[in-house]
């Protein structure tokens, strides 16, 4: 099989896998819910690709553009608002608003100052959480109501909700493709091999970084949203720099730069953790040396394993 | 705002910042010399507190305990760096965020197993116990001045040992231009590993230090390891002089802020709405004074990298 063929029929096995998951276990609910759960995961961890895997720039503070999403469908709803379109909107905008100038001050920087400074960044935003004294502040809000649309209950059974993330999933993941085929993937993905070349070239290379930072922060807050619709609940938690780790092992143990890599990604974490704490309450005990060997055997383990066709 | 109490919070802001000094310093030398991203930073400081805990309790002296713990902490940072990080030396900085996560993980965890969730409580030792009148109506514990001190004089020792002895200007050399040090016929390896074990246990001095005032508990590195990064990254990468200035700084901006924000928020805004924004407030100046440093030196206030 050419590496083209296998770039395109893994997400539609993926695509139809996610597809069949509630006929294949007659709408179990706990299975439905798990799928749910990955696919938010998901959508979030394509947003980091985009930056990490094209860009190169270790972004350590997702879960914060993650977490503002959810604040901003967990105070919207709090405050009546139910209308699905417009609470997902908000989600959307306030990871988008917050990547701007969190991204401008950060993509000054290089390296491991900007690992550092995006988990600053995350921190600040985390502390900004927990100190939300009206909206529940340490222990997090409950959402009064599930959003609507239109009169209808779209997240209201778990079956639907499957669906509408589903198609949300697609579509973020379609957004990415075409995004990074683009003239704007490939001075991103340029830029992250060899920055001074595309300087020279006459790119402003930071402009680029920052519209995907903010892109990714966006397509977060998607996330964020529909997770806080999910969980019907918002906590700081959301927003810690542990879940910003999660979502990096996510991306990359699936394989960075192939977006969906990092769906997979998302869905191997979540299924191990699952499988593990069946064993033992203590399963990162297993969990956190399984990373580290991944890093010691080199990356892209999972993606190596199922054949992804280097370019 | 009364004198005494500006004065107990810019001890306490001393104290917080020669913790962070502490952690810092070792972070600063492993960034700087082996261009690593050691997020597992933060569980040496833990494990120190961990350590201080479990010998002092065995042996019953506090002394005792400190010593053993510094010898741990120093073994489990050579371990680690000769089991694991030694191996992302020179790696892509993903690597090396990947395999500290997971290290992460699993101390937190092993931790959690082996004393549980609950936070350990460490007595005091007896003959640091008690409060001292540092002036009329000012009492202050006497064991937080000996930690502020003890901190004040490790930095002192290291600043001679880093800036006036042999293998300081080695650890200094590596900072600026690992490479030309290692064509220059120094043994980088060893260099590397005295570094990093030498690190890990002045974090393990931190967290030993910080068991008696603070509960000692699992995760209890991960957030002052990020504080540790924004002092890093203020001072500049890899220099312990800026580490220094930048963990005072910090420690003190971050104290004083959250104790004085709500009041001075009410100058400006009715007392409710001073009491909501004036936390929010205190809990982002730290990350502020941050972006403002980088704002104006993208590689801190003193970097030590050259070109």
């Amino acid at each position: 099989m050419s590496a083209s063929a296998r770039h395109s029929l893994l997400p539609l096995l993926i695509g139809a896998g996610f597809v069949l998951v509630p006929l294949i276990t007659g709408g179990d609910v706990y299975a439905v819910n798990l799928a749910i759960r990955i696919m938010c995961l998901a959508i979030a961890a394509i947003g980091l690709d985009l930056i990490l895997g094209y860009g190169r720039l270790v972004s350590f503070g997702h879960a914060a553009f993650f977490g503002a999403g959810a604040y901003a469908v967990g105070i919207l709803s709090t405050h009546g608002f139910t209308s699905a379109p417009l609470l997902i909107g908000a989600a959307i905008l306030a990871g988008a608003a917050l990547a701007l100038p969190i991204g401008a001050v950060s993509l000054r920087t290089r390296g491991v100052y900007f690992i550092m400074i995006t988990l600053a960044f995350g921190q600040m935003l985390f502390f900004t959480a927990t100190s939300l004294s009206a909206y529940g502040g340490d222990d997090g809000l409950s959402l009064p109501a599930r959003a609507t649309f239109l009169g209808t209950d779209p997240f209201g059974s778990p079956l639907s909700f499957h669906y509408v993330v589903l198609a949300l999933l697609a579509l973020v993941y379609l957004g990415g493709r075409v995004l990074v085929a683009s003239r704007f993937g490939r001075v991103l993905r340029a830029g992250g091999e060899d920055e001074r070349r595309v300087i020279a070239a006459g790119f402003p290379i930071t402009a680029y970084r920052l519209v995907a930072f903010v892109i990714a922060g966006g397509i977060a807050g998607l996330a964020g949203g529909l997770y806080a619709e999910f969980t019907e609940f918002v906590s700081p938690a959301y927003l810690s720099w542990q879940r910003s780790g999660e979502f990096i092992v996510m991306v990359v143990l699936g394989g960075t730069g192939s977006l969906h890599g990092a769906v997979l990604g998302a869905a191997g974490v979540v299924l191990l953790e699952e499988w593990l704490a069946e064993f033992t309450e203590h399963w990162r005990l297993i969990f956190g040396p399984l990373l580290v060997l991944a890093a010691l055997a080199g990356r892209d383990g999972l993606a190596r394993l199922l054949g992804r066709g280097k370019p | 705002m009364s004198t005494t109490l500006l004065l107990i919070q810019t001890l306490n802001g001393l104290q917080l910042g020669v913790l962070l000094f502490l952690i810092a310093a070792g972070l600063t030398l492993v960034f700087g010399v082996m261009d690593f991203i050691n997020l597992a930073h933060g569980v040496q400081y833990m494990l120190g507190a961990y350590f201080l805990a479990a010998f002092a309790a065995a042996t019953g002296s506090f002394a005792l305990g400190l010593v053993l713990a510094l010898g741990a902490a120093l073994l489990c940072g050579v371990v680690l760096e000769r089991l694991v990080l030694r191996h992302l030396y020179g790696r892509d900085h993903l690597d090396q965020v990947l395999a500290t996560f997971g290290i992460i993980l699993f101390l937190n965890e092993a931790v959690r197993a082996l004393w549980g969730s609950a936070p350990l409580h460490v007595d005091i030792p007896e003959a640091m116990s008690g409060a001292v009148r540092l002036m009329p109506g000012l009492l202050y514990p006497f064991y937080r001045l000996v930690l502020i001190g003890a901190g004040l004089g490790v930095a002192l020792l290291l600043y001679v040992l880093v800036a006036h002895t042999r293998i300081g200007m080695r650890v200094r050399a590596g900072a600026s231009d690992a490479a030309m040090v290692s064509a220059l016929g120094v043994n980088v390896g060893r260099l590397f590993t005295l570094v990093f074990g030498f690190g890990a246990m002045l974090a393990g001095f931190a967290g030993a230090l910080a068991a008696p005032i603070l509960s000692v508990e699992p995760g209890m590195g991960d957030n002052i390891l990020i504080l540790a990064f924004v002092v890093v990254v203020i001072g500049g990468i890899g220099s312990v002089r800026g580490a220094f200035v930048a963990a005072l700084l910090v420690g003190l901006v971050d104290t004083l802020g959250r104790s004085f924000s709500t009041s001075l928020m009410r100058l400006a805004m009715d007392s409710s709405a001073a009491a909501q924004a004036g936390p929010a407030l205190a809990s982002m100046l730290v990350y502020v004074l941050m972006a403002l440093v980088l704002a104006v030196r993208p590689r801190g206030l003193f970097p030590a990298r050259a070109g």
